[in-house]
């Protein structure tokens, strides 16, 4: 399954046997690929390693990763500067909390929540999608302040102040803090997944190019509108599964958290510290920011001014971030999403790419 | 009746969004940015109200002719220093600045100051208003706000119409290029521009802080009032943003006679369905600025 239609013209064998051959980076990525599900696969064995309060913390971390990933994929790849996306996450916890009044098992209306996402983002698209730039940002802001108040009105979910998520406390106290923590890590790896697998799918194309020059794009006959269309409702979905994580995780919905604009705030600064526009970049903001979040816990907000200080100056100074600046040094990409020829004569083993699905793609030789 | 009293009194509203709404339009005509901070700037300018106001036996009504004059020049150093280097590195940028700069001021007050909520006291005058008819009240200071509204506004236009550094403004809205060419220093102006809008938006948290109480979370949603009344009002156009804030204003105090969450919901969906429907705005003006 190799995604995106490549059919070098020049796949036919050159002269001397040399055959171009196309990959998705430089050289091989079996290091990052194993590093990667290493990682994931102690990151799932996480509950059974350590203590309660440290995979509380890894929760909020990867609801972050979940959320922010989302946030780059629209601003850093389709150009949406979005600052209402606490609306999605507001209409996954909702999600959760109606299914669980209407008798479902919390865990299960996961899915139901996601799908209430991505359909409520279709209409909102077509109201925010008339707009651009500031506009566009400040309409999807409205959304999420008519979204609050219009949910805010109904009496059975609480109104203003919220209310508990039924159906949690059947479960023991432990085994939910489980589920929890790995649906949490479902969460973010899908939705780096997601993010990952669409940019190197056709769209991803697309979108790459409307990242670097929008009009340019355009000017190539790529349907621009349509893309980013795709990863609004792909970033509401995404938001979506956060929300429905952050009602299950703090067992209790409330108005006010759920759709306050300081989670657009959180996402904006791990994306923009960690860099925009990568896809690494998200994960490791997520990361300095629930680190500095933690070690400047009793000063209050304090961690939220320094974020916002740094996540202003990379914005301005180094747009592609700490992975930026860190990938400048170090040739290291764990999501390859480029397009590399080679000229593969057969004789150099250290530069023959594998042919290890995901991570290359190899033209068709004649 | 009391319909009517809804349409006074969100006529008079509306001279306080207004206010908002001069100083985001002026920053977006002249340099196409969106302050997203401009909401917390207003509040800013209020808690520098409360630590003024006991130190210098100023009253209230008149401490702007100290909190004015501080946010202009902030204004004009905070443009130089910061919102100058993210124009210069792309339009997405100054967004993710403001917005940063937003959640930083938010923040920082909510250090310094709690989540206690200010007003700035105004003695009986907070209070007192005039009878027309036996339903209709007109307060003093919704009166005095609308009024500071008209005259920031005229001043604005004046100074833009008439004054060789205001023409020099327009032009750059105009045509950046060609002004540079004729000789407009453009970084110097749109510092001017944005001394102005911050004067005007500090002039709009006091009156803020005279007519509610309110805390360092106030201020986003009085950037998306402010916003909307630019846009309901069209872009470009100083009274049709007067008008914006007066649509504004009615829908929320007629949204308030349903019900007072509906208050704060009608002037959203009118911002809305105006995007929607008529994307440029009510009263549209074909030049800019």
């Amino acid at each position: 399954m190799t995604t995106g239609t490549l059919t070098a013209g020049s796949a036919t064998a050159g002269a001397g046997g040399r055959v171009p051959v196309i990959t998705r980076s430089r050289r091989p990525a079996t290091w990052e690929a194993t590093v990667g599900v290493a990682g994931v696969v102690v990151l799932v064995l996480m509950p059974f390693l350590t203590s309660q309060g440290f995979n509380n913390d890894l929760v909020n971390l990867f609801i972050l990763v979940a959320v922010a990933t989302m946030w780059n994929a629209l601003a850093g790849y389709a150009g949406l500067v979005s600052v209402g996306q606490q609306m999605y996450i507001g209409v996954g916890a909702y999600g959760v909390l109606v299914g669980a009044q209407h008798g479902l098992e919390p865990f299960a209306t996961v899915p139901v929540a996601i799908a209430v996402g991505a359909v409520l983002a279709l209409p909102c698209s077509w109201l925010v999608f008339r707009l651009s730039g500031a506009y566009f940002a400040i309409a999807t802001w409205v959304l999420a302040e008519v979204a609050v108040l219009f949910v805010e009105r109904f009496s059975s979910l609480g109104g203003g102040t919220g209310a508990p998520v039924p159906g949690l406390d059947g479960i023991g106290p432990s085994a939910l803090l489980n589920y929890t923590y790995w649906l949490a890590l479902g969460t973010a790896v899908l939705s780096v997944a997601a993010v990952y697998l669409l940019l190197r799918s056709r769209l991803g194309l697309v979108l790459t190019a409307v990242r670097d020059n929008e009009i340019g794009a355009r000017s190539l006959g790529a349907r621009v509108g349509a893309a980013k269309r795709a990863v609004y409702v792909l970033a509401a979905a995404g938001c979506a599964a956060a929300g429905a994580v952050i009602a299950i995780s703090q067992l209790d919905v409330e108005p006010g958290n759920v759709f306050n604009v300081q989670w657009t705030a959180y996402m904006i600064f791990a994306v923009l510290i960690g860099g925009l526009g990568t896809i690494e970049g998200p994960v490791i903001g997520s990361v300095v920011f629930i680190v500095l979040q933690q070690s400047l816990a009793q000063y209050n907000a304090w961690y939220l001014i320094i974020l916002g200080g740094v996540a202003m100056a990379m914005a301005i100074w180094a747009r592609r971030g700490l992975w930026g600046l860190f990938a400048a040094k170090v040739p290291v990409s764990f999501f390859p999403v480029g397009y590399y020829v080679h000229m593969d004569d057969g004789t150099s083993a250290r530069r023959k790419p594998t042919r290890f699905w995901p991570w290359t793609v190899r033209a068709p030789a004649k | 009746m009391t319909v009517v009293n809804a349409l006074v009194q969100g006529i008079l509203l509306g001279g306080l969004f207004a206010l908002f709404a001069c100083g985001l339009s002026l920053m977006f005509g002249v340099m196409d940015v969106i302050n997203l901070a401009h909401g917390d700037v207003a509040v800013a300018a209020v808690y520098l109200a409360v630590v003024l106001i006991p130190a210098s036996h100023i009253p209230a009504i008149w401490i702007f002719v100290l909190v004015v004059p501080v946010f202009m020049v902030g204004g004009y150093i905070l443009q130089r220093l910061l919102i100058q280097q993210s124009l210069d590195s792309g339009a997405i940028t100054t967004l993710l600045v403001t917005f940063g700069l937003s959640v930083v001021l938010e923040n920082g007050l909510l250090e310094a100051f709690t989540a206690n909520s200010q007003s700035l006291n105004i003695g009986s005058l907070v209070s007192g208003s005039f009878q027309i008819s036996n339903q209709i009240y007109i307060p003093y200071l919704s009166l005095i706000i609308l009024g500071a509204a008209l005259v920031a506004l005229t001043a604005l236009e004046i100074f833009l119409a008439r004054s060789r550094t205001g023409r020099m403004v327009r032009a750059l809205a105009d045509d950046r290029e060609t002004a540079q060419l004729m000789g407009a220093n453009y970084r110097h102006l749109f510092g001017v521009a944005a001394g102005l809008a911050f004067g005007t938006v500090a002039l709009a948290g006091l009156a803020l802080g005279m007519y509610t109480s309110v805390s360092p979370t106030t201020g986003p949603s009085y950037l998306l009032y402010g916003f909307a009344a630019v846009v309901i009002g069209g872009l470009g156009s100083l009274w049709g943003t007067l008008a914006g804030g007066m649509v504004l204003g009615v829908a929320s105090t007629l949204g308030a006679l349903v019900d007072p969450d509906f208050g704060s919901m009608l002037p959203y969906l009118v911002f809305l369905a105006v995007l929607a429907f008529r994307p440029r705005g009510l009263f549209p003006k074909k030049a800019a600025l």
